[in-house]
């Protein structure tokens, strides 16, 4: 436009378009600087998985004792994977209170009147979400010697990709549920529907081959029995498999996919109402 | 509204082809939930002048706003800014401008650096260039000495001009800002008008702005009043006064005060309404007509003010109603700032 180089001589350094990496990776690093500010996330992001671990472990295991004297040892170490991907799950879900968040404090909305692709905005918030929630799986690995793992360099970079994954495809269902809601409050009530059949139908606490044939159905729909089942496998290589180690992490690959398409979609919605 | 006038009187001559449209609105009608929000709105918003969009509270200049910021699409009719439609084009038209929400959109968790580094990479700036150009945005909101701190340590006057900052880092060609003085003292919003008037003169940005205060608009180049979606008036502040010829008088009469805006019609033949329980008279001359219609009516009037119109004139002048409804007696206690 002619007239617009004549009547408006402005320093063009903005370039035509931002990408999607930039604009993800400025999400991303700002979920980290957030997360890292609030100090009190970061201790309970550390102590919690450790007490519930030590505690329910312990207590399930007297409850759950056969007899064996090692009993309680045992669950202990059965309990183990299932406390990981539980921690995983947890947190991979609540980081995205931080939508909620951002979208009450305002900033969603001058990220959506920026020229970013939408994609970039999930893949961004996503990231962002399950860098910490995989940080804190990896965290959790570090007491895998205390009951008794012993891992080898392959099985250990294996178990952090199960649990990026998980933890991406879990925040990714985060964000699926934070997304159209406007409260913290009414992502709680939401969000417990989703937490504690997924993690009691994992495997995580009781295995899925004592399981009744209801139940069996259940938890094989449910992807985080995967994810579990896939921990366990790296962690106790001689323990007892339903599942390849190779589907499990496909299945958890393309539940990973699904959920970010979902996110994607849910994203390119615009509204057509007033309301913020 | 029986009284309402017609919903666009006098649309202004298209603009010389020099001076083409920064922003071209056509027709826009916006519908949810069986309300209309707008109802086929039009106007343009020419280069390098600050435009405003004055309105009550749900008169639709939110949801114009969102229309041309490209959060929604309209129901109907068109937004162009910069030749770029809101509606085909968000993503180039996103390009060209820089938006202030009413609402707070900066990061109180973030340092004032930090927010507009974020800001840079959603626009693609980043590097060298993008340090060098937050330096120089902070030092022309005069924020250089607070660049590494907390947000949440600013004032509401310091927040709002880290947010101006945030809008203007890529060098938007036009700026919208939604209610941009909500909360800010008096002067924090001098301060702002002051620097809008600047980007204005010396670097040309065509700043669209809305408002349902009448001392803003009062400060805006051109204006357009809407009331209930309509467009119910646009042009200069000095054109829409004008346009009520003379004087406002208002009459506080012991009488039914219906009953005398009648006979004063019917004895002066001039229009007479009645607001408020007060007779309101538009006329040339103001102060002559005192004197007969107190020597006609004796005893019936009670007070009378004669005043220059206002902006607030111009609105009942259109709508037939005051701008703030009795329920809605102060401006400023009704703003929802968190």
């Amino acid at each position: 436009m002619a007239t617009r180089a004549a009547t408006l001589p402005l320093p063009l350094t903005a370039p035509a378009s931002a990408g999607i990496w930039l604009p993800a990776f400025t999400l991303w690093w700002r979920e980290l600087v957030r997360f890292y500010r609030q100090r009190a996330r970061v201790v309970g992001v550390i102590a919690s998985p450790l007490l519930f671990w030590l505690v329910i472990g312990s207590g399930f295991g007297t409850s759950f004792r056969s007899g064996s004297p090692t009993g309680q040892q045992n669950y202990l170490a059965y309990f183990y994977p299932g406390v990981l991907i539980m921690i995983v799950l947890f947190t991979s879900i609540f980081t995205m209170m931080s939508v909620i968040e951002d979208r009450k404090e305002g900033f969603l909305l001058s990220v959506m009147a920026a020229p970013v692709p939408r994609s970039a905005i999930v893949l961004g918030k996503v990231l962002g979400g399950s860098t910490l929630a995989a940080l804190q799986g990896l965290v959790c690995l570090i007491f895998a010697p205390f009951v008794g793992i012993h891992l080898t360099i392959e099985n250990v970079l294996f178990s952090a990709l199960v649990v990026l994954l998980v933890s991406f495809s879990l925040t990714a269902l985060g964000f699926v549920i934070a997304w159209p809601m406007d409260s913290t409050a009414a992502f709680h009530g939401i969000i417990n529907l989703f937490l504690i059949p997924l993690w009691m139908l994992s495997g995580a606490m009781f295995p899925l081959a004592g399981a009744s044939r209801w139940i069996r159905i259940l938890m094989r729909i449910n992807p985080l029995t995967y994810g579990v089942e896939a921990l366990r496998r790296l962690l106790y290589p001689e323990s007892p498999l339903i599942f390849r180690l190779s589907s499990s992490i496909a299945t958890l690959i393309l539940f990973a996919l699904f959920m970010f398409g979902l996110a994607f979609i849910m994203v390119n919605r615009r509204t057509t109402k007033p309301a913020a | 509204m029986a009284t309402k006038a017609p919903a666009i009187t006098d649309p202004p001559a298209p603009p010389p082809s020099s001076a083409a449209a920064v922003i071209s609105v056509q027709d826009i009608v916006h519908r949810y939930d069986g309300r209309t929000a707008l109802d086929g709105v039009s106007f343009d918003v020419r280069p390098a002048e600050i435009f405003g969009l004055l309105g009550p509270n749900g008169s639709g200049k939110t949801t114009l706003f969102r229309i041309l910021s490209t959060l929604m699409k309209p129901t109907a009719g068109q937004a162009v800014i910069m030749g770029h439609d809101a509606t085909k084009d968000p993503a180039a038209l996103r390009r060209e401008i820089g938006v202030v929400f009413q609402a707070q959109s900066v990061d109180e968790k973030l340092t004032a650096y930090e927010n507009l580094w974020h800001q840079g990479h959603l626009y693609g700036l980043h590097g060298t260039a993008l340090k060098k150009r937050i330096a120089e945005i902070l030092g022309r909101v005069g924020l250089c000495d607070r660049a590494g701190e907390l947000v949440e340590t600013f004032s509401g006057g310091m927040a709002r001009r880290v947010e101006l900052a945030k809008g203007l880092l890529h060098h938007p060609s036009v700026l919208l800002l939604d209610e941009p003085t909500t909360g800010l003292d008096p002067g924090a919003r001098r301060d702002l008008w002051q620097y809008l008037k600047i980007l204005r003169d010396d670097e040309h940005v065509s700043v669209l702005v809305t408002t349902h205060l009448m001392e803003e608009a009062e400060r805006c180049d051109r204006l357009a009043i809407f009331n209930e979606g309509k467009l119910v008036a646009l042009g200069t502040p000095a054109e829409l006064r004008n346009e009520i010829g003379g004087d406002v008088v208002l009459l506080e009469v012991t009488s039914d005060p219906a009953d005398l805006a009648k006979r004063i019609q019917s004895r002066f033949s001039v229009p007479a309404t009645v607001l408020g329980g007060r007779v309101r008279i538009e006329m040339q001359q103001g102060h002559r007509f005192i004197a007969s219609a107190v020597e006609a009516f004796p005893g019936e009037i009670q007070s009378v003010s004669v005043s220059k119109p206002t902006l607030e004139d111009v609105f009942i002048d259109r709508t037939g109603h005051r701008f703030w409804g009795e329920s809605q007696p102060d401006s400023d206690s009704n703003e929802e700032k968190a």
